[in-house]
């Protein structure tokens, strides 16, 4: 049973990234969204736990959300995918649930 | 496929109302069936028609107006968190005494069975919120 799990905030603010990536079990995808996406970013104190996560979860960056905040793709972590609204449809049928960490 | 979609928060508040606006325009445009977007909690200040945002700023209100009619959506906005908000249409304007209603004829208010059977009768329901 997949779950996408959505994290909009970000981890320097909020701890709802750790608490999201302590329960999304092997095989589920977090997408990470709106203030979320700073999450995304390498070099920063959160990239070793995002990291971490990406050996047994599938993690997604929304695009746009990305460029609203003046972030170039090419700051994201290697092994997480960019996507759009459009790619974000896609994950939310592709697993059986959505589940956001609001 | 069929989502539904709920949307917490307000607009010009939080990015919620952005994102879920954009959600639900790429699921349509993709040729999936949206069953219905419920607006919860400060979500339903998205539907009322007397907002008027600056010409070179995004109107949230007519942008969901304008999807609902392209797609024949049905937009719901819940009583309770509508009540406390003032946000008003003819028959909670003559239950409550009040002189006047503000909210875009393209969404209508109900309850919260109706976010129930949403999430009943989609296959997805997809929460954006703060």
């Amino acid at each position: 049973m997949s779950t996408l799990h959505t994290v909009n905030k970000s981890p320097f603010e909020k701890t709802s990234l750790a608490a999201c990536l302590g329960h999304a079990g092997a095989g589920s995808a977090v997408l990470l969204l709106e203030d979320g996406v700073y999450a995304a970013l390498a070099q920063t104190s959160a990239e070793a736990q995002v990291k971490g996560a990406l050996d047994s979860v599938k993690v997604y960056v929304l695009g746009p959300d990305l460029q609203a905040r003046g972030l170039s793709e090419e700051r994201v972590i290697p092994g997480i995918s960019v996507v759009d609204y459009a790619g974000f449809v896609d994950l939310a049928a592709e697993h059986e649930k959505v589940q956001a960490w609001l | 496929m069929k989502f539904a979609i709920q949307v917490n928060e307000g607009p010009y508040q939080h990015q919620a109302a952005d994102s879920a606006y954009f959600f639900a325009k790429a699921a349509l445009e993709k040729g999936h069936e949206v069953f219905r977007v419920f607006f919860y909690h400060d979500g339903v200040n998205n539907s009322t028609r007397l907002t008027t945002p600056p010409q070179d700023d995004r109107n949230i209100v007519e942008r969901w107006a304008e999807l609902a009619e392209q797609y024949d959506l049905d937009m719901v906005v819940c009583v309770a968190a509508a009540q406390r908000r003032g946000v008003v249409d003819e028959g909670e304007a003559q239950r409550n005494g009040k002189d006047s209603t503000n909210i875009d004829p393209r969404f209508r208010i109900s309850g919260l069975g109706q976010l129930v059977e949403a999430a009943i009768q989609s296959d997805r329901l997809v929460v954006f919120g703060d």
